[in-house]
């Protein structure tokens, strides 16, 4: 029995002027798994992604967003960016790590916290006159982070301006960032994009912890296969913005319009080719 | 150069260095030569005359292809610079007392009117100097924090005085009602500045904010029923002491507090009014960038899109930022009018902007303490070289690109983070993006 949808995208296109980087594309998401987008380059992952947390509005189609506790529903298509991430607790991180460079790590996962703290802090005006509810409030956040760096392996280097971290260090602390905001979808666009063979370990172990323990549903973006087979649920296949294949990791492995669209040509049809030029 | 594929300091033969020398002196032949070198001067008749100052220019030349000579040999044989002239001692030592140096400072500032309570030229100068310094403060939320380029600053500075100005004048309410009035008028000014230019960042902005700082002094300059045009607005009520007039009537300041009556305190209590109005706005900037608002100021600052990925609300994030600069802005317009007494669109000009941006700057964006010794620096550099007449902008010019190529993040190049675990480290200004840095695509 399959888990209940998170997301759900319906005939999504998006068109920018005469190209067509997403066509008709239906999928789901679903509750407590890990999905992941993958195809070759320019197949229209990315475009995806900015759809689903609202950079991009789709010229065509629906995402619709099922929060698993209560029966919130959300129309991501419909909402401003920023009420994607607040709202519909939707949270992403960035193919090119996208962390606030000149503030320290702490720092950065409490920006992650400032909806619930901007509320803490009487939209400024109880904090700036010393109110103690904020400074509570600000304790908690402080935890939270201090859970989170410890998590990802980054407590000792809290203090520490992001832009100094190592790069695999910058993409650990990106996820704790977006993890701060208390997401129920995390979307991660290429996570294991420059990390070497243990870190991309590391990185696998990390996000089926996320998802056997909070519970987080994830959806993915990746290039190496090793991270794309050993931990999805569900993978979904795209190709010049159209769908090529949904289904189970071994199933898509196996599938001959995926292995055409990675290696080129079918085996079949390589086999053909070969027998007419007389090899 | 052909000295690139060599070590790093290569050693430059005299040849090589009398090369350089001859390159430095034709470009001070190109620069001098018509500047210098001809002059044309009103004669006996009137009709004008030819001259030529040749000689000077070959000296200038000369002593150009001299020192330009010395100076590579010196610099490129003895490995020089300018840190090394520094020791290690005094650096720790400049290190050690800068905690102390805001503390310092502003004991100072408490202390001025009582240094230099006969000199009343310094008094002036020195409420300038915080004027100024309130008007850096201000700014610096806008540009130091939320690194958003403003270069109409001084629009809120106009708004603030002629609010201030008109709401005195016709329905006479006192200063201490005027100013917040003028402040608010000045916030809103500001988020309506704030509304067109939320989409764009870096140079467009600052052209979009130029513009409008042009649009309020045109529109000072040309209603003429409400703002008196060119004329200004005359005769704006002086401020009181709490309802007490620094006049010498019976029931003056001086009277009530049996001193005989003297005009500089009035001048005292303008000082310490607007030392007390800077000082609110530093604490108050302190305390906001601790609070999640001011993070997510300079999380705007540092990266836009991840802000909105983060769930915040760029669009009020920013009008707030513009709002509380204009604010400030406005209370330091509203001071000004009460000081001056007389305030027309003159006196709103973007040379203003300019110079209250060339503060902020300098002193280091995001730094208090940075602001206020730029001002000072400034404000009183500027009437120190009085003297100096037409040369003053000369010095003031080549001081400034003194500064933007030795400490090109100004003064104060750090950044202190909000908050902290273990250790609080400063930040080095290298990897914090400012307003000037082209925002990641």
């Amino acid at each position: 029995m399959s888990a209940p949808p998170i997301l759900t995208v319906e005939h999504l296109t998006m068109r920018f002027g005469g190209l067509v980087a997403v066509s008709d594309l239906s999928f789901c998401a679903r509750v407590k798994e890990i999905t992941a987008l993958i195809g070759p380059n320019g197949a229209g992952k990315t475009t995806l992604f900015n759809c689903v947390t609202g950079f991009y509005k789709p010229t065509v189609g629906r995402l619709r967003l099922d929060h698993p506790h209560d029966n919130a529903s959300f129309l991501l298509e419909r909402l401003p960016g920023f009420r994607i991430a607040r709202d519909a607790r939707v949270a992403r991180t960035f193919q090119n790590v996208r962390l606030f460079a000149g503030m320290t790590a702490l720092e950065n996962l409490l920006v992650a916290q400032h909806n619930p703290l901007m509320v803490a802090s009487g939209y400024t005006v109880l904090a700036l006159f010393g109110s103690p509810t904020y400074a509570r409030a600000q304790f908690r956040a402080i935890d939270k982070a201090r859970y989170w760096l410890e998590r990802v392996g980054l407590a000792d280097r809290a203090d520490d301006p992001a832009g100094v971290l190592p790069y695999g260090a910058q993409r650990r602390l990106e996820i704790a960032r977006a993890m701060c905001t208390d997401p129920v979808l995390l979307c991660l666009d290429e996570p294991a994009a420059g990390l070497n063979n243990r870190e991309s370990a590391e990185l696998n172990a990390f996000l089926r912890a996320l998802r056997d323990e909070h519970g987080i549903s994830i959806l993915l973006i990746e290039h190496d296969m090793g991270v794309v087979m050993e931990i999805s649920d569900h993978i979904v296949v795209l190709d010049y913005g159209v769908k090529i294949a949904d289904g189970a990791a071994h199933d898509v492995r196996n599938n001959p319009s995926v292995i055409a669209a990675y290696l080129g040509v079918a085996d079949e049809e390589l086999a053909q080719t070969e027998a007419e030029v007389g090899l | 150069m052909p000295n690139d594929v060599e070590p790093a300091h290569p050693r430059l033969g005299a040849f090589a260095a009398a090369k350089e020398a001859a390159l430095a002196a034709l470009v001070a032949f190109g620069l001098f030569a018509l500047m210098v070198g001809i002059r044309t001067e009103q004669g006996p008749t009137g009709a004008l005359i030819f001259t030529t100052r040749f000689a000077l220019l070959a000296e200038i030349v000369a002593a150009v292809f001299v020192g330009r000579f010395l100076w590579a040999l010196i610099r490129r044989n003895a490995n020089i610079s300018i840190g090394r002239f520094v020791p290690t001692s005094a650096k720790t030592a400049v290190l050690g007392i800068a905690p102390y140096a805001a503390a310092a400072f502003l004991a100072f500032a408490l202390i001025v009117p009582i240094i230099f309570y006969g000199n009343r030229y310094l008094l002036d100068l020195c409420i300038l100097i915080v004027t100024y310094t309130m008007l850096g403060f201000g700014l610096n939320i806008v540009v130091g924090l939320a690194g958003l380029l403003d270069l109409g600053y001084v629009a809120f500075y106009a708004v603030g005085a002629y609010s201030y100005a008109l709401i005195a004048q016709h329905f006479g309410l006192s200063f201490w009602i005027c100013l917040p009035l003028a402040g608010i008028l000045a916030a809103f000014a500001g988020m309506l500045l704030g509304f067109p230019v939320l989409r764009l960042r870096g140079d467009y902005l600052a052209i979009v904010t130029l513009g409008f700082g042009e649009i309020i002094r045109l529109i000072l300059l040309n209603w003429q029923d409400l703002t008196g045009g060119p004329n200004g607005i005359p005769g704006i009520p002086r401020p009181s002491f709490f309802g007490l007039p620094f006049n010498s009537s019976e029931h003056g300041f001086a009277a009530t507090f049996g001193l005989s009556y003297s005009p500089t305190h009035r001048i005292v209590f303008l000082y310490y009014l607007i030392l007390a109005l800077a000082l609110i706005t530093n604490w108050v900037t302190l305390r906001l960038r601790r609070l999640p608002i001011g993070r997510a100021w300079e999380a705007l600052r540092e990266d836009e899109i991840a802000c909105r990925a983060l769930g915040v609300n760029t669009t009020t994030t920013k009008l707030t930022a513009f709002a509380m600069g204009a604010m400030f802005g406005g209370f330091a317009g509203a001071f000004f009018a009460t000081r001056q007494g007389f305030i027309s669109p003159e006196s709103f000009t973007f040379a203003e902007s300019a110079f209250v941006l060339a503060i902020v700057v300098l002193g280091g964006m995001g730094s208090q303490l940075g602001v206020a010794v730029a001002a000072t620096a400034m404000v009183g550099g500027f009437e120190l070289f009085r003297e100096f007449d037409q040369y003053r902008m000369l010095v003031f010019g080549a001081a400034m690109v003194a500064i933007v190529i030795y400490r090109p993040r100004g003064l104060v190049a750090t950044r202190t983070p909000s908050v902290w675990l273990r250790e609080h480290k400063d930040i080095p200004a290298v990897i914090v993006r400012d307003a000037r840095t082209e925002t990641p695509a």
